[in-house]
């Protein structure tokens, strides 16, 4: 699997320093160190939230450790924070940073999100593969290139490419010397602090470093491009090579590809030379991207100062909205071409009954649900949703969901809603959600006075992604309790309740929601797959 | 291959038995699965792809030479990628979907008639819970009846190398049981 592959890269690289908070399509990567970490000699954590993993992936690269970070995409925009600046100071131990894509939103609810958008703002060089032998080769490349460059590197894989199995040649695991031994953080401020005037010439310093980098991408073989016998050509990366290579076989052609393994920097010189080379320019270019266009603007400005005649043809035949797929790539290729190609497919339309997800037999959150629908009159109270199994709520039979968005949202947003209207108000959020990005929201509440009810659901486990444990979970050590945490935040009305009381449950929630301060119950019983 | 289903009925270690058979034999394999919630309980797909040199992990719509439904309605919803030309191999089984009308047996099995000719209709569950005991090695007894039918490129004998290989010790014997009841398919 390319995650696994990933984690098999970063182990022949050897790496020595890995956290994470789990999310699909990236979730493997840490199941795998997880599993394996003390035996692989590895140090590795489930860090509380993506900008906490970052920092701490941050820390041991000062200290001089060989260092894997991995996240979903939105996971990215939680650490962005902490990322820009760390591409500034840049990496004293290798640093490689994975964010998963997910196009066609398979397992993420918010957005849509095109990761590759970062890698501009924060001036992060980015590798895409798009196989799983790929995403071994890249994630050792990407530890090669930010140790030259003393810079970190990131890969963007997507569902396709993560959850992708195939054949991985394997090579010898490396086992590094410092790898028992400890890092050293040596004091260095006019490089590891941010601070201006430095702080400009940092950004002088990484533009610089960027185009040393591009240079080196010039000559990368992962930037690789097929011999010409056409006129028309193509260019891609990630995932869609491969849909493109399917095409050209199924259609029986044989165009010249250019398929892009750095998006950021883009080799600018291969591009002009693949669509202007000595032998005579292109006439037309297909860019087949899944999502945003970038790698289409970028060459429609580099073919206005190579191949102005050039016809680049990008989203007009490749959608933007949901993943690629094999047939929509061969049917853009055939039009691009102006071959025929009929998608085989049935005439007929035949209407199944649609099979929405749902909580598993005996999961508590059935008795959370229940109760609260007991509770209240639903017509009259906003339920706010949450990241976890329990967004399950916004599909029947329960239908308990009035706004979903981000991680720990549905405190922040039901502090705006309380404060802006006079409705009743229920949030619904998981534990590792509420550790994760739940407690500055909850403070808030407290600290600027709304009475939202937030209810947070104690499974003991983080468990859409896979039970990674978390601070409160029964098993780990020196555990944290919610409890604590909340009454900490300066919150009055608090019960922890098991939903199996469903009496008390339901008083509870009447009694709480009639506070003029903000009130917390903890439905605590753990998820039954754990259970089992 | 496409094989359907539903959460939690095991559709990974599936395509985890396909792909080690398909590199005991010395293919190229590519296959393609979906995690997190979308897997709770609701519809899976999953994509494995067999040959000399494979490409993508994903099959084409209408492409798909054979679909391996683990449940009935499941089988039907996959009819997009199916063309004449495919085949169906299908558990003889309906898991209700809660709260709305279900499809009946013999309204699924007319529908993909329509679609093609080649619809094999198993009861699998029925057999691996009369003869062993246990459903859950319903997908095993499946893929392994898939090979003894010579629906696929892969020998038996590798899908049963490849069960020893993934299948974790504990629960070894019982898809053994399983594969050995499919010869008799």
């Amino acid at each position: 699997m390319g995650n696994e592959a990933i984690v098999r890269g970063a182990l022949e690289s050897g790496v020595q320093f890995v956290s994470t908070y789990p999310g699909t399509p990236a979730s493997e990567i840490g199941n795998t160190f997880f599993k394996i970490a003390p035996k692989a000699g590895v140090y590795f954590e489930f860090s509380t939230n993506e900008k906490v993993a970052l920092e701490a992936a941050v820390g041991a690269s000062f200290s001089g450790l060989k260092t894997l970070m991995a996240m979903k995409n939105f996971g990215t925009n939680v650490a962005l924070d902490a990322l820009i600046p760390f591409v500034y100071t840049g990496t004293k131990g290798p640093t490689v940073i994975i964010s998963a894509d997910d196009p066609s939103c398979h397992s993420s609810a918010q957005s849509e999100e095109n990761t590759r958008g970062i890698s501009y703002l924060a001036h992060i060089p980015t590798l895409e593969p798009a196989d799983p032998q790929e995403c071994k080769e890249f994630t050792k490349l990407a530890f090669q290139i930010s140790e030259k460059f003393k810079i970190p590197v990131m890969i963007r894989t997507t569902t396709r490419v993560a959850h992708q199995r195939g054949i991985v040649t394997l090579n010898k695991i490396q086992i590094s010397k410092s790898k028992t031994q400890k890092g050293k953080f040596i004091k260095d401020s006019k490089k590891f602090v941010t601070l201006p005037p430095r702080v400009m010439e940092m950004k002088t310093e990484l533009l610089e470093k960027i185009e040393r980098i591009r240079d080196f991408s010039e000559k990368s073989h992962i930037n690789k491009q097929s011999s010409r016998k056409s006129n028309f050509g193509i260019i891609t990366s990630g995932i869609s090579y491969l849909y493109v290579m399917e095409a050209l076989k199924e259609l029986n052609l044989d165009l010249p590809v250019l398929k892009l393994g750095f998006f950021y920097p883009l080799s600018e010189k291969k591009i002009k030379n693949f669509i202007n080379p000595p032998a005579g320019g292109l006439k037309k270019i297909l860019i087949v991207e899944e999502l945003e266009p970038f790698l289409e603007k970028e060459v429609k400005i580099l073919a206005k100062e190579v191949n102005c005649k050039l016809e680049v043809i990008g989203k007009k035949l490749i959608p933007e909205v949901n993943e690629l797929k094999p047939g929509i790539v061969t049917l853009a290729v055939a039009k691009f071409t102006n071959k025929k190609y009929n998608t085989p497919s049935t005439k007929f339309k035949i209407e199944v009954p649609k099979r929405f997800p749902q909580l598993c037999l005996g999961c508590p959150y059935w008795l959370v649900f229940g109760g609260i629908k007991k509770a209240v009159d639903t017509k009259n109270v906003v339920f706010g949703g949450d990241i976890g199994c329990y967004m399950l709520a916004g599909f029947p039979p329960h239908y308990l969901q009035d706004y979903l968005s981000c991680m720990g949202s549905s405190i922040g947003i039901a502090h705006g809603i309380k404060k802006a209207t006079s409705q009743k108000l229920i949030t619904i959020i998981g534990d590792s959600t509420f550790f994760h990005a739940g407690i500055p929201p909850l403070i808030n509440t407290v600290f600027n006075k709304s009475n939202p009810l937030i209810i947070i659901l104690n499974n003991e486990t983080t468990a859409m992604t896979g039970h990674q444990p978390h601070p409160a979970a029964p098993a780990t050590p020196n555990g944290i309790k919610i409890e604590e945490v909340v009454r900490g935040c300066g919150v009055k009305n608090l019960k922890t309740i098991d939903p199996i009381n469903q009496k008390e449950f339901i008083k509870t929630i009447k009694e709480f929601l009639g506070k003029p301060e903000v009130s917390v119950i903890i439905a605590k019983r753990p998820c039954i797959q754990i259970k089992k | 291959m496409v094989i359907v289903g539903t959460g939690g009925q095991g559709l990974i270690t599936l395509l985890q038995v396909l792909a080690e058979a398909a590199l005991i034999e010395g293919l190229d394999v590519r296959t393609s699965e979906l995690h997190g919630l979308s897997q709770r309980g609701g519809s899976v797909e999953v994509h494995i792809k067999l040959g000399k040199k494979v490409y993508s992990p994903l099959i084409p719509q209408g492409r798909a030479d054979l679909i391996l439904g683990l449940e009935m309605q499941e089988a039907l919803r996959s009819y997009p990628l199916a063309s004449s030309k495919t085949t169906f191999l299908v558990n003889k089984q309906i898991i209700a979907i809660p709260l709305v009308k279900n499809l009946t047996e013999g309204e699924v099995l007319k529908n993909l008639k329509k679609i093609s000719k080649k619809v094999i209709l198993v009861p699998a569950s029925e057999i691996c819970k009369k003869e062993l005991g246990k459903e859950v090695v319903t997908g095993i007894y499946l893929i392994s009846a898939v090979a003894f039918k010579n629906l696929i490129p892969l020998k038996p004998a590798s899908i049963l190398k490849a069960i020893k290989k993934i299948i974790p010790a504990k629960y070894l014997e019982l898809n053994l049981k399983a594969f050995n009841l499919a010869k008799k398919t």
